[in-house]
């Protein structure tokens, strides 16, 4: 802090709104990638477990040394190969959904109720029709919970890959905030990682509510 | 499409067997022949671990046989994909296992929509199933499963079941996972639905008095999958065919095979039936008219009976008197089972059961020995019995 400054400065707050804006739709898109490119993964390695069980144990072994590995060390760790780069970020990023996304899809899909497998086999279902039309919807308020956790997880990683010179809010926390000694920018970019990570939250609830209607009938 | 017209397939399984483990490996079932003629029950019966649900599970290849023949119509079940052989079978199990995530319509249409028919259909269809099946539309049609009761649950299974019309239906302890008053009421609806659509009903069970009920058939299965004995419900109650079967169906077959039978089966036979007031010299003279009978039914200004009056009763001269009478006379229905009309007569003073219509006016007379005649009178085993 510089002396002689008020802690937090609203007129800086006001003439930056600009970059605020900028560093919020970096922090986003940084995100929505990791997530999006996360659960596609995540996906087809539960869809790989579901046709063959064993599998899953290794699976959820190297997904989860992946995700016990320090964040800083992880987003570090490529440099050397893909540079200080977005690609660097996002392995990392990627790397830590993967276990939360894939364990909660499975764990999903294994909830489906075995009279519903059994009743869907029955009644003349491919396995493709009945993985879509029975197992996913069902599954779907688990798989939204993780992608929930994923998410968030997400937007609290992505403040640490300013490091690696992403920007995003992580610039405001640390570039500015931190190593400037400017609290003004430290205090702004935690009050928007946190308020944005609420808001995605409740904005992905909000959607499997309106997914799944009948999970409501179940609960009345 | 309608219900009643389309009248079910006939089903054969020719020499089945199968095994889960290696040729060594003890069979569930073992060399297993049977025909179910179109449009019957069929109830595939006996012990756990006598492959009954592996026996069905066959016919709509949810398993595989390890060799053998099983025919639809004459059809080799092998000759289609599974899925469109299973999407003309209906198929009914213990916990329902509706789509949670589907409205009870939505869950009805499932087989026409994988069937791919036009919307309309599929709509018309559903609404006549639910009616069929006691769900009124309007009220049902876009709920979800949750907020059904079991009953409701399982009665939306039976229309989902029937809903592309199958000529098939197989059918896995539906009945299982309720509670007895209302399996007994299922079982009613059931077979009242089955009397208007014909279809040919594999159902499992181990439950020998819900197949005594069910069945035109019953194949009794011991374990490994042998057939023990395939006839009739009555047939097989009369004469087990093995030390097994006699067992299995239980010491009290007797009794069971009255519920088979109806007071309405039996010949009735007359009574003397007087009012009070009644002159008893006149009374003696009709009883001695009817031998059978030491007694004469006293009925009310209406006709209806009031009780029995004993033939020592009506010595001396004289009106009939109300005192006279025994008051507790037993009134049956013509629909009651024998088994039931045996057990109220047994509790009452007069082993006679009254039978009067539902104006309770009589219409005759049945005994506890005509009863027991019944029961050793002749079975004929039925064609087609193993």
């Amino acid at each position: 802090m510089i002396e002689g400054q008020p802690f937090f400065r609203f007129d800086w707050l006001v003439d930056n709104l600009d970059q605020l804006a900028r560093r919020l739709g970096e922090h986003l898109l940084v995100t929505s990638i990791a997530v999006t490119v996360g659960f596609l993964i995540s996906f087809a390695l539960a869809l790989l477990i579901r046709r063959y069980p064993p599998v899953y144990g290794p699976i959820l072994a190297v997904s989860g040394i992946l995700y016990a590995i320090p964040s800083i060390a992880l987003f570090v760790l490529f440099i050397p190969i893909t540079g200080l780069s977005l690609l660097t970020a996002e392995i990392a990023l990627v790397s830590y959904t993967l276990v939360i996304l894939v364990r909660n899809i499975v764990t999903g899909l294994r909830g489906v109720p075995a009279e519903v497998i059994e009743a869907a086999k029955g009644m003349g279902y491919t396995d493709t029709q009945r993985l879509w039309r029975v197992e996913l919807p069902i599954a779907l308020p688990i798989i939204v919970a993780g992608v929930r956790i994923a998410t968030v997880t997400t937007i609290g990683l992505v403040t640490v890959a300013t490091l690696i010179g992403m920007g995003g809010l992580g610039y405001l926390i640390v570039n500015v905030g931190v190593q400037r000694r400017f609290p003004t920018a430290t205090i702004t970019g935690v009050v928007i990682v946190v308020l944005l990570s609420m808001l995605v939250d409740l904005a992905l609830l909000a959607l499997q509510r309106r997914l799944t209607p009948w999970a409501k009938a179940r609960e009345a | 499409m309608t219900s009643g017209t389309t009248s079910g397939a006939v089903v054969a399984l020719e020499h089945v067997a199968k095994r889960f483990g290696p040729p060594s490996s003890p069979p569930a079932v073992s060399d297993l022949s049977l025909t179910i003629p179109a449009g019957e029950i069929c109830v595939l019966v006996g012990p756990s671990g006598c492959g009954k649900t592996t026996t069905m599970k066959m016919i709509n290849r949810l398993i595989e046989p390890t060799s053998g023949r099983i025919t639809i119509d004459g059809v080799d079940v092998t000759r289609q994909p599974a899925v469109e052989l299973r999407r003309r079978i209906g198929y009914v199990i213990q916990q329902v296992g509706l789509f949670p995530h589907l409205t009870v319509a939505e869950n009805v249409a499932v087989v026409p929509r994988l069937l791919r028919w036009p919307d309309a259909r599929v709509r018309e269809r559903v609404d006549k199933l639910l009616d069929l099946v006691g769900l009124d539309p309007a009220g049902y049609r876009s709920r979800y499963p949750a907020a059904l009761s079991g009953g409701e649950r399982q009665r939306a299974g039976v229309a989902r079941a029937l809903a592309a019309d199958p000529p098939v239906m197989l059918m896995d302890e539906p009945f299982g996972a309720v509670d007895p008053i209302l399996r007994d009421r299922l079982q009613n609806e059931f077979l009242r639905l089955q009397a208007k659509v014909r279809k040919t009903i594999v159902f499992v069970t181990h439950d020998v008095d819900e197949a005594i009920k069910m069945a035109d058939r019953i194949a009794v299965l011991q374990r490994g999958g042998i057939l023990a004995q395939y006839d009739t419900p009555d047939a097989i109650l009369a004469h087990p065919a093995s030390e097994f079967v006699e067992r299995f169906v239980g010491a009290d077959r007797g009794l069971k095979r009255l519920s088979l039978s109806r007071v309405r089966d039996l010949p009735l036979f007359e009574l003397v039936t007087v009012h009070i007031g009644e002159r008893r010299e006149d009374v003696r003279q009709r009883l001695q008219g009817l031998a059978v009978l030491d007694y004469a039914l006293l009925l009310d200004d209406e006709d209806r009976p009031l009780g029995w009056i004993d033939r020592h009763a009506l010595d001396g001269v004289g009106p009939i008197e109300r005192d006279a009478v025994t008051p507790d006379a037993t009134l049956l229905q013509p629909e009651s089972t024998l088994r039931d009309a045996l057990s109220a007569m047994l509790l009452s003073s007069v082993q006679l059961g009254v039978v009067v219509d539902e104006n309770e006016r009589v219409l005759g007379a049945i005994s506890v020995d005509e009863i027991s005649d019944t029961l050793r009178a002749a079975v004929t085993p039925s064609r087609g019995s193993a």
